[in-house]
């Protein structure tokens, strides 16, 4: 558990964090720590530098403006569970940060690590696929919008440059008629989803108007589960529907992961019990 | 006075653990001390082909780098196994600390690196160069003693470490007049006992003197300087051993491990005070497992569900190597429990000890007699499945009576105590068993799947009587001393040759002595630990600590508190015969003011201006206890299980411990000891388990992959307890240390079998995961 060692770097600003990206190719950033500094302990990496951009202030912080809620890079899951904006706008994301690890991990924990390390169990990917989001990133001169659904390329993998980092991640707000859930299935050592299902549902008269489902933790990155979708779109919600939808998730899962744990099939399984839990509770959110 | 024995005395241990001044040997630091980091194989067979050290020597900070045939050169001696059942033509291949031409399993040492701080020696460990010729792999007990399998050892043909049997009645006879025989293949899988503290080792080697001081992570010290002469060849009385403050054990600490022996190796050859401490890595690779068995049984019954006879075979996986106490483990702790609580009259069992390429396999709480009472208890549910009987019925039928004066087992063994129907009539009216067969029922009407699982145990611990130890092939007795040792102030110092490590005798031995001596109990100071400090023990484990080492304390306290009644008496001027002791103070029998406080008469034994003639001064005594049996402690839990029909994810929804250790001394640190066991049970039950991929490389090595259980997954557990003393020692206390964990495993097993019985499930391999659980449903529903 000792890491080779590194070069330090603790940058103030963006732009000077950046910069540092752009000279240290191979240094990694270090936010909370949670998912680097076990890999480096192991030496399963060891990165020649490292980038601490824990002290940039402009990567923290939650803005609710205009319909969207943007989240700090740097926003910690704790701060992401209390906060009024993500109860008001986006209650989902704080029902999914409340089941990420245990306190001290909530405690140090960072959204944008979370997104930009794309470790197959972490449950914000699911979620954020789920809602939609844009990432913004930055390398320091000029920034750009990433859809989510162009974000996650491969497990451990996203489609930010060697020399960009992630900044904040914006996503729409949802209100009456819409209700979100987030169910999980943790592994019951590490905390990490084995799965996680994301359901958002817009209920118009009893109609199912508009459908989100995501599950995540099956496979690499996060998948849409476009057949179910389609199947309950435009449907009364009831038993019937949703159990016809759910029994089109396991469609959207190709090559599922497996370990000690779970097995491909019994991650199919569950991400098809954990959709129908979703895709309920989130249809009784919207009719509340 | 009432007495403080038997009252829940604070642990006085805990202030200082709680605020993090306890100083763990990782704590210590030495004027001049050196790190030490271990190489260790990738391979979980293989031969060295080469090993290039030159690369390393030269790094930055390195004062040395060792391999096993510098230890060797520096006649440094092999690991021995202590223990050595007879009767079964035990191998002892040679097991040097450092691997020498061939490595057994992922983790075996193939050479160590001293620097001067610990990055720079994993840093030049990883710059060790070798060459590694693999060689075909097995880690599966059965696979391991058929013909073709891969070979560890050349001195043990089929990889056999042991063929042990144990034998009593006529088996054959009882199998041959049964109506019903149930059978089954029981998997009893291997688990990583993951103490809280990995282990440490701090060798400090005197070259001016020729003594060597080690700091080390130890369950028994006593033992590690012992064995630790044999290993480096420095004579016992120049060894001292110390185990500062130790993070649990669970077994896994009472081994002499290789690095102990290449700590002190490596002192003597840099010169300086040199520290290794393990990584949670290295500790799922390096320090021993537990469990590891195969078991095919066969149970014979008549219809009315009375035991006639049990039958079986038993692969016990040993690792790669055979650790310190590893053959009696699954052989004396295991094979002689199989009566369990029952009065089976023809038992047979066939234990085989296996080499595999795999972690060596020890001791872990409860050691062997986990994996017999999982045994029995399972077989019981089976026939009353079988039988269509209730549980609970079945094991009233075969109960053994309750006795005073020791009752005879099919194995020989004798137990000492025991009232297990009282035992269990208490589980079932605090459970309220009427009461959850019929919500089990409604919750089936229901669609729920829920469950109630009994387990009635017995257990053997407090080990044991010194001759027994002999006989059965420990390599040590098994008695304890403790000295009393009182200070002219009237203050006591108390020095025992056991070693707890978070047990929490600090307290209970305290409490002992004041109650023995009247004094209070903050007056007493527990000493323990330290070679150099106290008298000889063999240690904590087996549930031994307060039966053997707390029968070795109220001797010692006996004898001061009748020498101070003589100088007593002396000074009241009247005979010992009428000197009366209460309350801390002696007086004369019918004049209670006539009196003299044991602390009087402390100050005046250490002054000795006036003692009877010819009393030597001082006030303090030793004692020796080699107790002349075991303790056996018993009991019964349920459980209570729900299944989600979906995920099919087990909850435990309740969880009842009645618990019968004879008397308590502090009945909070007994209710602990049962909750951390019951929790420990259970991970077996349904979320631990070490596995091992074909090439034997560890799947679950680090604690995001191996379940250890979360305080979130237990509900509130409901104890009781009976109180059934022991006749063997001076307190009539039995053990507590371990039996949460043999009980709570089949308890909680049973549960879930019985709660998936109307989906005609009889076996789910533990841990019972979510998915084995659906798996087995989904086989059931598809046969």
């Amino acid at each position: 558990m000792y890491p080779a060692s590194f070069e330090y770097y603790r940058p103030k600003t963006l732009a000077e964090a950046a910069a540092l990206l752009g000279r240290h190719q191979e240094a990694r950033l270090l936010a909370g720590g949670h998912s680097l500094l076990p890999l480096l302990k192991l030496r399963l990496a060891s990165p020649p530098a490292l980038i601490d951009i824990g002290g940039l202030a402009e990567l923290k912080g939650i803005q609710a403006r205009a319909g969207a809620l943007t989240i700090g890079a740097l926003t910690t899951h704790a701060q992401v569970v209390s906060s009024r904006e993500v109860a008001q706008h986006c209650p989902i994301l704080a029902e999914a940060a409340a089941l990420i690890g245990d306190l001290q991990v909530r405690n140090r924990g960072t959204v944008g690590g979370s997104l930009a390390h794309a470790d197959p169990g972490a449950d914000y990917p699911t979620v954020m696929l789920a809602l939609g989001a844009t990432m913004t990133a930055s390398n320091g001169q000029a920034t750009r919008d990433i859809a989510a659904d162009a974000f996650f390329t491969d497990l451990f993998t996203t489609s930010l440059q060697p020399n960009e980092l992630l900044t904040a991640v914006s996503v729409r707000s949802y209100g009456k008629g819409t209700g979100g859930a987030y169910v999980k299935h943790k592994h019951p050592a590490s905390g990490y989803a084995v799965v996680g299902v994301a359901a958002l549902v817009t209920v118009n008269g009893g109609t199912c108007e508009q459908v989100s489902l995501v599950v995540g933790g099956a496979t690499g990155t996060p998948v849409r589960a476009t057949a179910a979708e389609q199947a309950l779109r435009g449907q009364p919600v009831n038993d019937a529907t949703v159990g016809a939808a759910v029994r089109k998730v396991a469609e959207a899962i190709r090559d599922p992961l497996g370990d000690v744990y779970a097995s491909g099939d019994y991650r199919v399984h569950l991400a098809t019990v954990l959709a129908g839990r979703a895709l309920r509770t989130a249809a009784e959110r919207a009719r509340a | 006075m009432a007495t403080i024995f038997g009252t829940p005395v604070k642990r006085r241990e805990d202030p200082r653990l709680i605020t993090g001044q306890a100083k763990y040997t990782d704590d210590l630091v030495e004027p001049g001390m050196v790190h030490m980091a271990v190489v260790r194989s990738p391979y979980a067979h293989a031969r060295i082909k080469r090993i290039d050290t030159s690369k390393a020597a030269q790094m930055p900070g390195v004062l040395g780098v060792f391999t096993g045939k510098d230890m060797q050169a520096a006649g440094m001696g092999n690991m021995p196994c202590a223990w050595v059942v007879p009767n079964s033509d035990t191998k002892t291949p040679p097991y040097p600390a450092i691997a020498v031409d061939t490595v057994r399993y992922v983790g075996n040492a193939v050479a160590i690196v001293v620097a001067t701080d610990r990055y720079l020696a994993r840093d030049a460990a990883d710059a060790v160069q070798v060459d590694y010729d693999p060689l075909p792999v097995v880690v599966d007990a059965v696979k391991a003693t058929e013909a073709g399998a891969p070979q560890l050892h050349a001195e043990a043909p089929k990889n056999l470490a042991f063929h042990w049997k144990v034998s009593g009645g006529d088996v054959e006879a009882a199998f041959k007049q049964a109506d019903v025989v149930v059978r089954e293949t029981i998997v009893n899988q291997r688990l990583v006992p993951n103490a809280m503290e990995p282990r440490a080792a701090l060798a400090r080697y005197d070259a001016a003197t020729d003594e060597v001081t080690l700091w080390v992570t130890s369950q028994n010290p006593h033992i590690v300087r012992f064995l630790l002469g044999l290993t480096t060849g420095i004579p016992e009385n120049r060894v001292r051993v110390v185990a500062p403050e130790v993070g649990g054990g669970f077994g896994s600490k009472i081994p002499h491990y290789p690095e102990d022996a290449m700590v002190v190796f490596a002192s003597k050859m840099v010169g300086r005070p040199v520290k290794w401490t393990e990584t949670r890595s290295e500790n799922y690779k390096a320090t021993i497992h537990g469990r590891d068995h195969v078991q095919e049984v066969e149970l014979a019954a008549k219809k009315d569900g009375t035991i006639l006879g049990l039958r079986a075979k038993v692969w016990a996986n040993l690792g790669a190597y055979l650790s310190t106490a590893s053959t009696g483990v699954p052989t004396i702790l295991h094979g002689l429990m199989l009566s369990g609580v029952y009065t089976i009259k023809n038992i047979h069992e066939d234990v085989y000890g296996v080499f595999t390429n795999t972690t060596p396999v020890d001791a872990y709480r409860g050691a062997g007699r986990p994996e017999a009472t999982f045994l029995v208890e399972r077989m019981v549910d089976l026939l009353a499945r079988e039988l269509s009987m209730d549980p609970v019925e079945v094991r009233r039928k075969n109960l053994i009576p309750p006795f005073t004066d020791g009752y005879t087992v099919a194995t020989g063994l004798v137990y000492d105590t025991g009232n297990y129907q009282a035992a269990l009539d208490k589980a079932l009216e605090l459970a309220d068993y009427q009461g959850l067969r019929k919500k089990q029922a409604e919750a089936r009407a229901a669609g729920k799947i829920m469950g109630i699982g009994v387990c009635t145990y017995a257990e053997i611990c407090g080990l044991g009587p010194s001759s027994v130890a002999g006989a059965v092939g420990f390599g040590g007795g098994l008695w304890e001393s403790a000295i009393v040792r009182f200070h002219p102030s009237g203050k006591v110092t108390v020095m025992v040759g056991v070693s707890p490590h978070g047990q929490g005798e600090e307290t209970t031995f305290a409490q002992i002595v004041a109650s023995e001596l009247g004094v209070p109990i903050e007056d007493v100071q527990v000493v323990h630990g330290d070679t150099a400090q106290t008298p000889m023990g063999w240690g904590t484990y087996g549930s031994r600590t307060t039966a053997v080492g707390g029968g070795a304390l109220a001797q010692a306290a006996r004898k001061v508190k009748e020498k101070a009644r003589a100088v007593a008496a002396h000074l009241l001027e009247a005979s010992v015969e009428d000197i009366d002791y209460a309350d801390g103070k002696f007086f004369v029998k019918g004049s209670p003011s006539k009196a003299k406080t044991i602390q009087d008469v402390c100050l005046m034994a250490n002054v000795a201006w006036n003692l009877p003639k010819g009393m030597e001064p001082g006030l303090e005594a030793s004692a020796f206890f080699d107790p002349p049996n075991f303790v056996y402690p018993f009991g019964a839990h349920i459980a209570v299980v729900e299944i989600d029909p979906d995920t099919y994810e087990v909850k435990l929804v309740k969880y009842v411990a009645v618990d019968d250790c004879g008397k308590v001394i502090n009945p909070m640190i007994v209710e602990g000891q049962i909750h951390g066991g019951i929790v420990q049970g259970i991970g077996q039950a349904l979320w631990e388990g070490a596995r091992y991929d074909e090439q034997g490389q560890l799947l679950t090595g680090s604690m995001m992959d191996y379940v250890v259980p979360k305080a979130e997954f237990f509900p509130k557990f409901e104890l009781g307890a009976t109180e059934t003393p022991t006749t063997v020692n001076a307190l009539g206390v039995k053990g507590i240390g371990e039996t949460g964990t043999i009980a709570s495993t089949p308890a909680v097993y049973n549960a879930v079998m019985d709660a998936l019985a109307p989906f005609k499930v009889r076996k789910v391999d533990m841990p019972l995961t979510p998915e084995r659980i659906w798996r087995a449903i989904r086989d059931a529903q598809r046969s």
